[in-house]
């Protein structure tokens, strides 16, 4: 076995390989240079008026509102009941249209806003009506 | 040496193994925390209708033409949505008309009176006692509550049309294409279907929920009557004592809860 330890082209492989590693690690330190900040959800329309609450409090609205609106769903649906009775005795109609976005009205707003952000598209509104969009 | 450096390898591997799992273990722990945060109290709105079994009586000698059946068609259609596809293959309905020998092709003869053989027939889903559509749903997406109805969960439709072949009175429609386009005029209140979802009559239970009663009923000037089959003293069970009634294709064994007065 001949003892060849001679690399060919050695200028050409070790700046491809450069390149190389430039390109495969360009979406990291493009992002650090310019980080997408977090959408702060903007309350408008009913939901921004004084002394108005969420169903819920607000830090838990933020991290289960998905749960809340699987429970009221299946509540709704599979067991016929329709009003939600929450930990300080205040009653809602369990609505996805009509209670969250009675108050919530700017649905591009609010929850697109922050859905795009965290790219989480749920498909409930391909039936359910949001009310400021044209069909 | 070598077997101390093959122990400390070991020892490494578990330690690095028990921190790997901690942030595991705080997710676990977090989520047991929220969902234990919410301890839904939920109930039934004040003004329900209640019934142990709901049914439908449809006295048919009170229509003489289509135009007396429009009302109720229309008025359910347009409250739940119901697009207007003019094609039959696509077409969505939930209450539509019959000629007397397909909404009763055993009763059917040749020498039927003529109010009978030229009149149209309200069909809809007949919410039946042993319903076929519910037996062969994969999903558990159509039930039966408890109160008799039949209905949808849209949410776990799959769009297999199971239901469509087991239902033998054609009550469910499949949705091939979006419907949204063909919505003339559109109910927020109420959601749309989409595409790739069955769906058909759900006995207005949004509209029971709130002490309302079926939109058909509403419109029909009282020629349709729903209440209670359980209750003896209610209105279809008077109906029903009065009046000679039939229901579709009875010898199926599916037990409609629509009937006609004819
Ligand atoms: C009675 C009016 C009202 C209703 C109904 C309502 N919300 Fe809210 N919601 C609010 C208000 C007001 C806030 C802000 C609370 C705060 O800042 O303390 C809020 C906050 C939230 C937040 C947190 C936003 C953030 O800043 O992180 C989410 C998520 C949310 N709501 C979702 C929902 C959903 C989903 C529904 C239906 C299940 C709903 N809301 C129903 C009024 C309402
Ligand atoms: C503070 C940001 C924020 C706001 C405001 C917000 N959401 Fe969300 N939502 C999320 C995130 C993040 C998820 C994904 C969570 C996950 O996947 O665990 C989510 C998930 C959901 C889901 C489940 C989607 C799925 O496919 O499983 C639904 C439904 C939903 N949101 C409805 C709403 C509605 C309705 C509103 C407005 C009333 C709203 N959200 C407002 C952040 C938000
Ligand atoms: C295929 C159509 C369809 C899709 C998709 C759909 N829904 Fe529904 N949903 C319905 C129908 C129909 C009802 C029954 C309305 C009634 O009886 O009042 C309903 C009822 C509900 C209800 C209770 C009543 C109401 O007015 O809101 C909630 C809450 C709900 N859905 C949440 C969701 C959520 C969250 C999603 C998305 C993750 C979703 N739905 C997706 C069709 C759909």
């Amino acid at each position: 076995m001949p003892n060849n330890k001679k690399m060919y082209d050695k200028g050409k492989v070790v700046a491809g390989l450069i390149i190389f590693g430039v390109l495969i690690t360009f979406p990291l330190w493009y992002n650090h240079l310019k980080v997408a900040p977090a959408p702060e959800p903007k309350l408008v329309g009913k939901a921004a008026k004084a002394g108005q609450e969420c169903i819920e409090p607000k830090s838990f609205m933020k991290a289960e509102h998905m749960l809340v609106l699987d429970i009221w769903r299946d509540t709704v649906v599979r067991s016929a009941k329709r009003v939600y009775v929450n930990e300080s005795g205040k009653e809602f109609e369990m609505s996805l249209t009509n209670t969250c976005l009675d108050c919530h009205t700017e649905k591009a707003e609010f929850c697109d806003k922050c859905h795009n952000y965290a790219l989480v598209l749920p498909y409930c509104w391909d039936c359910h009506i949001d009310p400021k969009e044209k069909m | 040496m070598e077997s101390s450096r093959r122990s400390f390898l070991k020892i490494a591997g578990i330690s690095a193994l028990g921190l790997g799992a901690k942030p595991v273990l705080d997710v676990f722990a977090s989520t047991e925390e929220h969902t234990e945060a919410l301890k839904p109290e939920t109930r039934k709105g004040e003004d329900v209708l209640k019934a142990k079994r709901w049914a439908l009586v449809i006295d048919t000698r009170k229509f003489e033409s289509e135009e007396d059946l429009k009302p109720m068609i229309e008025a359910c259609h347009k409250i739940h949505n119901v697009p207007k596809l003019e094609n039959k293959r696509h077409e969505i309905k939930w209450i539509w008309t019959e000629e007397f020998k397909h909404t009763f092709p055993t009763q059917e003869h040749e020498f039927l009176d003529d109010r009978v053989k030229h009149l149209l027939f309200l069909t809809l889903c007949n919410h039946c006692e042993k319903p076929a559509c519910v037996r062969v749903c994969p999903t558990k997406a159509t039930f039966k509550r408890e109160d008799g109805i039949v209905l949808m969960d849209f949410h776990r439709c799959i769009g297999c049309r199971f239901c469509m072949a087991a239902c033998p009175y054609g009550s469910r429609s499949f949705n091939f294409r979006d419907p949204r386009p063909f919505i003339e005029e559109r109910n927020p209140k109420f959601p749309t279907r989409m595409k790739g979802v069955v769906e058909k009559c759900n006995f207005c239970v949004e509209r029971l929920a709130v002490g309302e009663l079926p939109a058909c009923v509403e419109a029909s000037n009282g020629a349709l009557t729903c209440g209670d089959l359980d209750d003896p003293k209610s209105e279809v069970r008077e109906l029903l004592r009065s009046n000679f009634t039939i229901r579709r294709k009875p010898a199926l064994g599916t037990g409609p809860s629509v009937f006609y007065i004819v």
